[in-house]
């Protein structure tokens, strides 16, 4: 009897105690779900911003985009049929000599940070490409304005196509190195092993084979310039009228939406609504063309 | 056959300057680097000389004046920075363990690397001219609400628009710290029974608290930094700011609103030197930043 009565007492509490396991698994799986919850809200809380300014940018600016807008200059307060044709030429014509002179010095130091691996003045180098991204892009105005523009006693588009060029070289280094350190060590001995000269090998070997990857880094450092206003303030400066003179201050399309849109004007406000959709469509266009390039163009081995 | 050896020659030539090339090039970098600092010191030296550490507690700027206090803005940009930090910081580790842990292939991935991606795209300048037609009202009626002076821009507008726009920088590296965690560290959390919301917080997070946090001084840096969206936004006043809505100024946007019109040897010498305060603490953050994620990816 007795025996009995014990065994019932352990049963039940061992029925317990799986209810109280139980529980707990319940418990922890509750947890878990909702932190799984959290975490997806989270992140499409953080999409929501890009959707909203996309979405609004496009609403305002659909209705400032038409054939005047690309051909004609700014006009005066109360004037309609205004264009931007003077910055987007500017802009062009700032990123035209920015790539010029950022392009082959950026390709040639990822050339010689993926050769030369180890050496101490790699590492300095690449401790000063670091640097060079990291530093704020209205400090990179400010030193531009005391080698160029200050020397040259005026603004100039020179100045600001100069002061992009300084904030593309990173990355156009970075993708560079990047990509030439994926290509085989076989591709560079099987050259030379020809009786190749090295710097036939590098030129016509593995610069060629790593393009892909080099014109994906160009592409996006562009785009990423592309929108830069804060260095182009002392430098580039402004031009209410179309210039193409390297010498003098122009316009940009980043310039004429920090003007128009800090202005009290609705007719400049439409402008500058105008412009950002243009901007925005050009770094989206350019995104994309890196992406096919990325595709087409990828480097295997 | 004296053809041969001129041939030789040459091409020795050839290699030699192309070699010289490559690294003459390399010096040019670090040279470029070192003008950048110099450039900043001397350029500072008369406002360094003039005002000496009184530069940094004197809190009024009047370059009419001539009074140079660098003090309101330093506030300025600390406040944004770090409220813009915590802001975003949720989101970030929230989207970093979304890609890097849930979905790390696949479309749904794909889809939100790529807003992430573009939210990066932006120009500064695009997110302030944003933030004065949508943000602005909308926090204009947040501080009716609450009984405060409707300014809507402030310190609190810019800290939003720098929380969106640092977003992406630090979800990158998250993102690639959480997805380099050793598979077998999480299968024997797995195999222990634990379920996914305990290996994220007990395995996950821990091994990667370095990376993480390399991620949010990054994205720190990037905030101190950024000019146009914040000098659209934050009110442009010379007060130290006395709360979160109230208007202020970084020093990233003084530069921005007075550079080109400053007079005198002094006035444009402070700014400068705000412009070097900002590199050396962008520099600093940046090596930091940089060294912490080596010792993580080495490790």
């Amino acid at each position: 009897m007795e025996m009995i009565l014990q065994q019932n007492k352990i049963m039940n509490n061992k029925l317990f105690v799986d209810r109280q396991i139980e529980k707990q698994i319940a418990h922890r799986n509750k947890k878990n779900k909702a932190f799984k919850g959290i975490i997806i809200a989270g992140t499409i809380i953080s999409t929501l911003p890009l959707l909203l300014i996309l979405f609004y940018i496009f609403k305002q600016g659909i209705t400032a985009i038409n054939w005047d807008f690309f051909t004609n200059l700014p006009k005066p307060v109360g004037e309609t049929g205004g264009g931007v044709a003077n910055a987007l030429v500017g802009s062009i014509l700032i990123l035209l000599v920015s790539c010029v002179l950022a392009i082959p010095v950026g390709i040639v130091i990822g050339i010689y940070l993926s050769e030369v691996a180890k050496s101490r003045l790699a590492y300095y180098c690449r401790l000063a490409v670091d640097v060079l991204q990291g530093i704020p892009s209205i400090v990179i105005g400010i030193i531009i304005y005391e080698w160029i523009v200050r020397p040259m006693g005026g603004f100039s588009a020179f100045s600001g196509s100069v002061a992009l060029a300084l904030m593309m070289l990173p990355s156009i280094v970075k993708s560079t190195e990047e990509t030439l350190k994926l290509l085989p060590e076989s591709l560079k001995e099987a050259s030379l092993a020809l009786g190749v000269p090295y710097y036939k090998t590098i030129l016509k070997i593995i610069v060629p084979t790593g393009l892909g990857g080099i014109m994906t880094g160009v592409i996006l450092s562009i785009a990423r310039v592309i929108g830069e206003t804060a260095p182009l303030l002392f430098t580039a400066f402004g031009n209410p009228f179309m210039s193409t003179n390297i010498f003098k201050p122009i316009s940009s399309l980043p310039l004429i939406i920090f003007n128009y849109a800090t202005s009290p004007y609705n007719d400049w406000h439409q402008l500058a609504w105008g412009a950002s959709m243009l901007l925005i469509l050009m770094i989206l266009i350019l995104n994309i063309i890196t992406k096919i390039v990325q595709r087409k163009w990828k480097v295997q081995f | 056959m004296t053809a041969i050896p001129y041939q030789a020659k040459r091409i020795n030539l050839k290699e030699k300057v192309f070699k010289k090339t490559l690294t003459l090039s390399a010096i040019i970098v670090v040279i470029i680097l070192l003008a950048i600092f110099f450039t900043l010191l001397i350029n500072s030296m008369p406002s360094i000389k003039a005002l000496g550490t009184k530069f940094f507690y004197d809190k009024t700027w009047d370059p009419v004046a001539d009074e140079y206090g660098a003090l309101p803005f330093l506030v300025g940009t600390l406040l944004t920075s770090f409220l813009a930090l915590v802001i975003s910081t949720p989101f970030s580790i929230a989207v970093a363990i979304f890609l890097g842990e849930y979905y790390q292939k696949g479309i749904v991935a794909e889809i939100f690397k790529n807003v992430i991606d573009l939210l990066a795209g932006i120009p500064s300048v695009i997110y302030g001219f944003w933030g004065l037609f949508v943000l602005v009202p909308i926090v204009r009626m947040i501080e009716m609400k609450l009984n405060l002076p409707p300014y809507g821009v402030g310190i609190f507008t810019s800290s939003i628009i720098l929380a969106i726009m640092i977003l992406p920088f630090s979800v990158s590296l998250s993102r690639q710290v959480i997805s380099m965690v050793p598979a077998h560290l999480k299968e024997a959390a797995y195999s222990l029974g634990a379920t996914r919301f305990e290996v994220i917080t007990k395995i996950i997070i821990p091994y990667t608290k370095s990376g993480l946090f390399a991620g949010l001084l990054l994205a720190l840096g990037r905030a101190l930094g950024e000019t146009m969206a914040v000098t659209m936004l934050i009110g442009n006043t010379h007060q130290i700011p006395t709360g979160i809505f109230s208007p202020g100024n970084t020093m990233a946007s003084v530069i921005a609103n007075e550079f080109s019109e400053a007079t005198g040897k002094i006035y444009t010498s402070a700014l400068i030197e705000m412009g070097l305060f900002l590199f050396v603490v962008a520099t600093i953050i940046n090596i930091l930043g940089k060294q912490v994620i080596k010792r993580f990816t080495l490790s």
